[in-house]
């Protein structure tokens, strides 16, 4: 693995909006998606528990198996070995002491609406229900956990063996902060609170499977964010060697998190029903399992102390939070994690104490879903920032600005842990600029005007900010592979997978940058085992930042064998080679010339030829006889395999405005204004990134003004349809988005990327509840907010009378 | 426990892109998996099975309508097209493909298949929409990934590009 930064060769594509060229195929409905491969596999429904907390006394499949077209039916008691073991906790953690998974079938209980108990393979999904519905279940009821604060309480618990029902306890310092608060000359207490949502892709999940009785082997297709984490998995369950199990990515209808989680009860039951059956089998979730059985997010209660000076600086600032992690933890801590360090945004307090409990609730599993933690952390913080310019009566921007980290203070340790286990140090980046971007782009010094002028029109407006930082990019490492056909064609393979970020255009570009073809002759597949063995997941807006660095690396070591190559048959020096549109060529004499292709048919000496271009790497044709054909450091063909493993993530940073327009009657909540800065290191393509900014957007609006998972008490799920559970249309995003790029390189990597696939969210949240407040005048502490609820807390202030005066 | 048999199934002609099949289907199959897994015309999305998300749209006599909430053996007396049959007749991109592709209107391309045919409707009807116009055009279905931003650009890009083609010979 390297990392050579000094080797920058001319950049032509990358930076530009080259169109993709994923969409031609797209645009056809010629996608290959899960639920469209494999025609004619049998297809699997599930049983899932309609109890949110039940102990199972019995099941009774019998009489499944005589429904016309049922070939199989499995319960907990038909699984065997690894089968029959919890699920795996991927990501362990020494503070995740009591961490808890599920069966891939429920053994003796249940802990969420959702959970599957039993499974049916028949001809069609419709026979598979018909088959479903004839199994019946005795339960005792248990009482179920709802909502953190009956976790909190824990009069019940999830699980028997889970006191407190505490999953995990994680405290960090830096200073002491409960000391600088108690001598601070001013001091602020807020109750934060975020509620559940999900990533909710367009297309659920979807898993196929095939196992070849002949070859012995395994080929599973899966909509997932990781194909290698999946094949690990499958292997493990079933049995198999890993080399037996090919894992597939086919296109995936958007993940944004949710499908990074893995392996899923289904990812293991479809594979082993179809290698018992010796027949295809295919499960797609329908919508409603999407709600009540994949991952939600998000939901967490938070408690700030913070102790300041006049010009807002925050000398203390202390956090305590509560996390409703589900009924199972397979994640590990990461949302919660990343929480408690992303909180601290481009800011830098003096001391810093933070301390969360991950709770069990009766509800659907926590996993990320875009942001990751990183929006309510944000929206604490943002939050807090406010709360202390109402209260010194400064500008929000200014107490903003006064504790930013400097432009010259970079590389900023802030001396904590952050998810990869690593340091939590910023690499770059420039705020005080970033700011007076934003200021510019949404005209924040002119808007009292702007709020004057409505004023006298009887309409009520606000302007709110929201500024994050985001750790992008995270190891361990990501690889690539690139073969040079002998027609000149460039393969290049990566690990991880695409759920519609334009990967395949993206890192097209930096292999024809980096080896001087041609875009169109450039290949890249994504997510299929076959290519690529090695690799982690798409998650934490890292894929630019890893396969693209991956993809650099590579593409840089071929170019350097195929020079070395090409110099010998040209008998010129490889310095003074160039390769331009596939033909490497002498600089100055371009009639010295050979083309890539035929370097790739030079590379790998031949007994045989296969055809005419063959010919001339035959053991009659070339080679010096006084070496062996293949040297003792070489080896044939023109091809490599790097890898890029950071030190650590790199981060990316940016700047969110909102103005909004609150109906006096209605409370109704109208965005009027969205602007953004943003920077994400060195751009690939400036189309993919709009792009990625624009659907951030979306769902930051979603989440902040309509998104909300709505449990009742007995932990059924009641907005569990795109009916009930609000998603915007195109009417509910704002009509415009202003933006602003800046480009503060990584020094972290090759190409100087940093991720943007989360940014369009994370201070969503954040900025529309600072602009609801400066248009309402009273404080904003949960999200997301409906007209109803606004218009309750306007009946409540009227009541009490109370301004935000009210805090000081 | 009696045996449970099949159930009874019905012949009908399902009329799709211009070409005739013919399919046994019990009454129950929805269109939508009908076009998807009977007839292989797997370009047609199915998003929610409830009618609300517009990945599953077709065209119905030209008329965009939902295959997830229509039954395949009521579907007989009909033109349907989706969105393989959306393509010029040269095999070159419809206007409307051509703006989605132009305009980055697509991510993950899920959803795009039900755009592409309400807007082949909706251009159909409204040949030179406002920005307004378009958004409405397409307030009915559901993307996760563009934020719409780059849809209703796509919408305002396809209908001039059918203008143009219009006058074109
Ligand atoms: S699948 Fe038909 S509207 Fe969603
Ligand atoms: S492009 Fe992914 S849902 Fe629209």
């Amino acid at each position: 693995m390297t990392t050579d930064v000094t080797a920058q060769p001319t950049v032509k594509l990358v930076g530009t909006e080259v169109r993709r060229v994923e969409d031609d195929r797209l645009v056809r409905g010629q996608g290959q998606y899960a639920d469209d491969v494999l025609r004619g596999a049998l297809e699997m429904a599930v049983l899932r528990s309609p109890h949110a907390h039940a102990r199972i006394l019995d099941i009774d499949v019998s009489g499944v198996l005589d429904v016309a077209g049922v070939h199989a039916v499995y319960t907990y008691d038909d699984l065997t070995g690894a089968m029959a073991e919890p699920l795996p906790l991927l990501i362990p953690h020494a503070a995740l002491t009591h961490g808890r998974t599920q069966y891939a079938l429920a053994k003796d209980e249940v802990n969420h609406v959702g959970e599957a108990i039993a499974v049916v393979v028949a001809d069609n999904r419709y026979l598979a229900e018909d088959a479903v519905a004839r199994i019946s279940v005795d339960y005792e009821f248990l009482t179920p956990v709802v909502g953190i604060p009956a976790a909190r309480a824990a009069e019940h618990q999830v699980h028997a063996d889970v006191p407190g029902n505490v999953a995990a306890r994680l405290e960090q310092n830096v200073g002491d902060a409960e000391a600088a608060i108690a001598t601070a000359p001013h001091r602020l207490a807020l109750d934060l609170d975020i509620e559940r949502s999900a990533s909710m892709p367009m297309e659920g999940r979807g898993v196929v499977a095939r196992w070849d009785t002949d070859a012995r082997r395994l080929q599973v297709w899966t909509s997932t964010q990781t194909s290698t984490g999946v094949r690990a998995a499958v292997a493990a369950k079933l049995g198999l060697d890993l080399v037996q199990v090919d894992v597939i990515t086919p296109d995936v209808g958007g993940g944004f998190g949710v499908k990074i989680m893995h392996p899923w009860p289904e990812e293991l039951l479809v594979p082993m029903a179809a290698r018992a059956l010796g027949q295809p089998v295919r499960f797609t979730e329908d919508r409603r399992e999407h709600f009540i059985s994949s991952a939600h997010e998000r939901a967490q209660q938070h408690h700030v102390e913070v102790g300041f000076d006049d010009e807002g600086r925050l000398l203390g600032l202390s956090v305590e939070f509560w996390h409703d992690n589900g009924a199972y933890t397979p994640y590990g801590l990461i949302v919660p994690i990343i929480t408690s360090t992303q909180l601290l945004g481009p800011y830098k307090p003096q001391s810093y104490k933070v301390v969360f409990e991950s709770l069990y609730t009766n509800t659907v599993i926590v996993t990320p879903y875009r942001g990751a933690g990183r929006p309510q952390g944000v929206f604490v913080m943002e939050r807090t920032m406010d709360a202390i310019a109402a209260y010194l009566g400064l500008d929000r921007t200014v107490v903003r600005e006064n504790n930013f980290i400097r432009p010259d203070e970079f590389p900023y340790d802030h001396g904590l842990t952050f998810q990869d286990g690593r340091a939590l140090v910023y690499d770059s980046g420039d705020f005080p600029e970033s700011l007076r971007k934003l200021k510019e782009l949404v005209d924040w010094d002119g808007f009292e005007r702007v709020r004057a002028e409505a004023r006298a029109e009887g309409r009520k407006v606000g302007i709110g900010i929201g500024c994050y930082v985001e750790g992008t990019g995270v190891g361990p490492y990501e690889g690539a592979h690139i073969h040079v056909e002998t027609s000149g064609k460039v393969k290049v393979a990566v690990g991880l997978t695409s759920q519609g970020q334009g990967h395949q255009t993206a890192f097209a570009q930096i292999a024809a940058d980096e080896l001087g073809v041609r875009f169109e002759d450039v290949e890249v597949v994504a997510g299929d085992t076959r290519r690529m063995p090695y690799g982690v997941g798409t998650f934490a807006s890292r894929a630019a930042v890893m396969s693209g660095s991956a993809v650099a690396l590579t593409a840089r070591m071929v170019r350097a064998k195929a020079l070395r190559i090409a110099a010998e048959a040209l008998g010129a020096s490889a310095d003074d080679l160039e390769i331009v549109d596939g033909v490497i060529r002498v600089v100055g004499d371009p009639a010295k010339s050979i083309a890539l292709g035929t370097v790739a048919v030079l590379s790998n000496p031949l007994r045989y030829a296969f055809d005419e271009a063959s010919k001339a790497a035959t053991q009659f044709s070339v080679g010096d006889p006084g070496k062996p054909p293949v040297a003792e450091d070489d080896e044939p063909g023109l091809e490599a395999r790097d890898f890029y493993s950071p030190m650590r993530a790199t981060f990316a940073n940016g700047m969110h405005a909102v103005i909004v327009e609150t109906d006096p009657d209605t409370a109704e909540i109208k965005i009027l204004k969205y602007a953004l800065v943003h920077d994400c290191g060195t751009i690939i393509n400036p189309m993919i990134v709009t792009g990625q900014i624009h659907g951030g957007v979306a769902q930051g609006v979603g989440g902040a003004l309509y998104e909300r998972m709505a449990y009742d008490e007995n932990g059924q799920l009641l907005n569990a349809s795109f009916m009930d559970f609000l998603m915007p249309y195109a009417t509910e995003v704002p009509e415009s988005i202003e933006m602003d790029h800046l480009e503060t390189p990584s020094p972290l990597n090759p190409l100087g990327i940093k991720g943007v696939g989360e940014a369009g969210l994370i201070p969503t949240s954040a900025a529309v509840a600072s602009a609801i407040e400066d248009a309402e005048g009273f404080p904003i502490t949960a999200m997301p907010i409906s007209p109803s609820e606004l218009f309750a807390l306007r009946l409540a202030h009227a009541s009490k009378g109370t301004t935000d005066e009210d805090r000081r | 426990m009696t045996e449970v048999t099949n159930e009874q199934a019905y012949e009908v002609r399902l009329r799709v892109n211009g070409v005739a099949y013919d399919v046994t289907v019990p009454a129950r199959r929805l269109l939508s998996d009908a076009l998807r897994h009977d007839l292989g015309l797997t370009g047609t999305h199915v998003g929610c099975e409830h009618g609300v998300c517009g990945a599953c749209t077709v065209l119905v006599d030209g008329r965009p309508m939902r295959s997830c909430l229509m039954l395949a053996v009521s579907a007989g007396d009909y033109e349907i097209t989706t969105v393989e049959g959306l393509t010029n007749a040269d095999g070159s991109l419809s206007p409307v493909q051509q703006a989605f592709k132009e305009c980055h209107g697509l991510q993950c391309g899920f959803c795009t298949p039900g755009f592409l045919t309400t807007i082949t409707a909706g251009i159909a009807e409204n040949p030179d929409p406002t920005r307004e116009e378009a958004r409405e055009m397409v307030s009915g279905n559901l993307c996760r990934c563009t934020g719409y931003q780059n849809i209703v650009e796509a919408v305002c890009v396809a209908a001039k590009l059918a203008r143009g083609a219009e006058v074109a010979p």
